[in-house]
């Protein structure tokens, strides 16, 4: 739903070059006059915070790598001496560390947006694809971060995710060894790792690019889930409207990162990190960092090793899927009441999840990670392709305009 | 129908969540209770006089086995620590040996410290430590920020929010203050398992303070924590100092980006 380029430089060498490169006029169709539908809240926000994340942790972690060495003799030593002894190195490292979990909340906030809102559906799946894949570059990225400090929880962390590989059957050892480069995890891993953590935000930054391009190809959906079709009833410039609201957002955003940073820096942390690894001891519990939780209650409520990892990565696969699994005809949760209420479950049983995840896999806890893996599952497996068969649905607003004019209408008698 | 969902999965999560906790607890480990500290809150600052009794306690007491490796001699002069001016540290530094080398002719020798250089450790290394003392003690550099006891469930999530962060300082403060049976100098009622390798460290009248402050285990104990917090997390308060900074621009930056959006949208229904 690209809007017409309107794009005229004003100055003559402007002209010139835009008549070789025309990147001006793509920027000015992609952020100036790009169509978006008057009727978004604050929810559509999260995109533009991403972003601007990405590039906090790219930044961050440029400057970092400059005082950071990547040797289990010397790494946690080159980041406690960043923490201590680097010129606003805390704050660097506060900042990247604190930033990767502000990622993470971002990232949740705007796949549930999607979830709740049918943002997935026809035509958006390869938007959605894209997404996911986003997501698993973020997830990757985040665990090999999280090693390079190569304190307790660095090292545990590692060798309990890495040792996963090894529950394949026939190769899972040779895969294990491979990965570790070497018997165990050590120097040689930390170093891939390290590599791969520098690497792998760049193919971020790539995927974003065909991310937000295949979302201007589509155009953004809205919370009535009714395709924006008339630009000029439905919709506003990108710029001035989406900016400025992005703006605003993007500095709230910023408070609650800060408040982190500034005030509770180590509260998302673990506190084991701040013991340089032992191979030799072993923690009383092993966690992974919070936003992997949900799926290590997974793994963890399935009895067999290799059931455990297959459900820990279905649980993400299945996300794919989803634009098929939906059998609903109506996008937005608003108008699906049924949907509304499983989708709210699922938000509580992955929050469950996260919990159980930080508790130790026995008893009662066990119990309720199945009972919440199974409703997981059974969500995006049977709810989703039966819910949209047998639902029924409240009616839809004719276009975008409509509904706003009818919002604001009750509004004004209000 | 939500709420009544709703409600169903929170009981049944709940149940069998109480039903696991009521299995972890039964033994003697008491929770540390939460301390008043001058560094804790948004507006927290260092008590100077403090972190140098602290110091006093580290230095007579606990580096007698314990290392320090991050501490630099330094450190002890800078801002928003203890606070010791250049030549008191100089002359500490001085009272300590330290190996340098090689010089000229390939030897190691011993020389004076100075102040860039690292708290000295007793023992030379974990394994000298662990053949002498039983166990090697951990360093203690990153204690305070190393160590931590459960709040449970809802209070580390509110944790966040009241900015509680010195849960590593209360437990070494408990911990302190926990050799509770005469009997049994290893018997600690914090510390997981309640034996703990390292027999009771303080008693009342063991340092010689000089301003007066009272010379019980209990005054030692919160010196010591809040002298490890300082040395675990030295530029705290400059980081405190910051974030008053950087919030007050965001708020200023976010009301002035609200309005202009407000003004933006004005004319448009939305």
């Amino acid at each position: 739903m690209s809007g017409p380029s309107t794009y005229v430089p004003k100055s003559a060498i402007g002209r010139w070059f835009e008549s070789r490169l025309p990147i001006m006029g793509l920027v000015h169709s992609s952020f100036v006059a790009y169509p978006t539908p008057k009727n978004l809240n604050y929810f559509w926000t999260f995109g533009g915070i991403l972003s601007l994340m990405l590039g906090v942790q790219i930044i961050t972690g440029i400057v970092l790598v400059m005082h950071y060495t990547p040797h289990v003799d010397y790494a946690f030593n080159s980041v406690e001496s960043i923490m201590r002894d680097v010129n606003w190195g805390w704050l660097l490292r506060y900042t990247h560390a604190n930033g990767a979990s502000m990622f993470f909340i971002a990232v949740y906030i705007h796949m549930l947006r999607g979830l709740y809102y049918g943002s997935y559906k026809a035509p958006r799946e390869v938007l959605w694809i894209l997404g996911v894949i986003i997501y698993l570059l973020m997830m990757a990225t985040g665990f090999m971060g999280y090693v390079l400090p190569w304190g307790q929880m660095s090292f545990w962390g590692a060798t309990v995710i890495t040792n996963l590989f090894s529950a394949i059957p026939l190769v899972g050892d040779s895969i294990t060894t491979w990965l570790w480069g070497g018997y165990s995890v050590d120097n040689p891993t930390l170093n891939r790792f390290f590599s791969l953590h520098y690497l792998l935000p760049f193919m971020i930054a790539g995927v974003v690019v065909l991310h937000v391009w295949a979302l201007h190809v589509v155009g953004q959906n809205n919370p009535t889930g009714v395709e924006a079709k008339n630009i000029e009833r439905d919709t506003v410039p990108f710029t001035p409207y989406a900016t400025t609201k992005d703006a605003f957002a993007m500095s709230l955003f910023m408070m609650f990162f800060a408040w982190f940073v500034f005030y509770v820096p180590n509260f998302l942390g673990h506190p084991d990190n701040y013991t340089p690894a032992n191979p030799m001891v072993t923690p009383a519990h092993i966690v992974p960092e919070w936003y992997y939780l949900p799926f290590y209650a997974i793994l963890r409520a399935v009895p067999s090793k290799l059931g455990g990892v297959i459900a820990m990565f279905s649980a993400i696969i299945v996300l794919v899927f989803l634009p098929w699994l939906d059998t609903s005809r109506v996008r937005s949760a608003n108008y699906r009441p049924a949907y509304k209420v499983f989708f709210w479950l699922f938000v509580i049983a992955c929050i469950g999840l996260g919990y159980l995840g930080s508790q130790p896999p026995e008893g009662g806890y066990t119990i309720a990670a199945r009972i919440f893996a199974v409703y997981y599952f059974a969500f995006f497996l049977i709810i989703m392709p039966v819910l949209g068969l047998f639902e029924k649905t409240k009616p839809l607003p004719a276009s975008v305009a409509d509904d706003v004019l009818a919002k604001s209408a009750a509004h004004a008698k209000v | 129908m939500l709420k009544k969902l709703t409600l169903v999965s929170l009981l049944a999560g709940g149940l069998a969540v109480s039903a696991a906790q009521a299995q972890e607890h039964g033994h003697d480990v008491k929770t540390p209770t939460r301390q008043s500290w001058s560094f804790a809150g948004p507006f927290g600052t260092f008590d100077t006089a403090q972190l140098q009794r602290g110091f006093q306690v580290f230095r007579e007491v606990c580096s007698n086995c314990h290392s320090m490796n991050r501490l630099a001699f330094r450190n002890l002069a800078e801002e928003g620590g203890p606070e010791f001016s250049e030549a008191q540290v100089k002359a500490l530094a001085a009272e300590y040996k330290v190996t340098d080398g090689p010089n000229d002719e390939g030897k190691m020798f011993e020389r004076p410290a100075r102040p860039s250089d690292h708290w000295p450790a007793t023992y030379p290394n974990p394994e000298a430590a662990r053949a002498a003392l039983g166990a090697a003690p951990p360093d203690m550099s990153l204690l305070a920020k190393a160590r931590s006891y459960s709040r449970g469930f809802p209070m580390f999530l509110l944790d966040a929010v009241i900015q509680y962060q010195e849960h590593g300082v209360d437990y070494i403060y408990s911990l302190m203050n926990g050799y509770s049976k005469s009997d049994d100098p290893n018997w600690n009622d914090y510390f997981p398992g309640n034996h703990i390798g390292m027999a009771k460290p303080l008693s009342d009248g063991q340092v010689e303070y000089t301003d007066g402050s009272p010379k019980t285990v209990q005054q030692y104990a919160r010196d010591v924590a809040a002298f490890l917090m300082w040395a675990a997390e030295p530029h705290l308060e400059q980081r405190k100092k910051t974030g008053l900074r950087v919030m007050l621009f965001l708020i200023l930056l976010s009301s002035l980006l609200y309005f202009t959006k407000k003004k933006v949208w004005a004319n448009v229904a939305h």
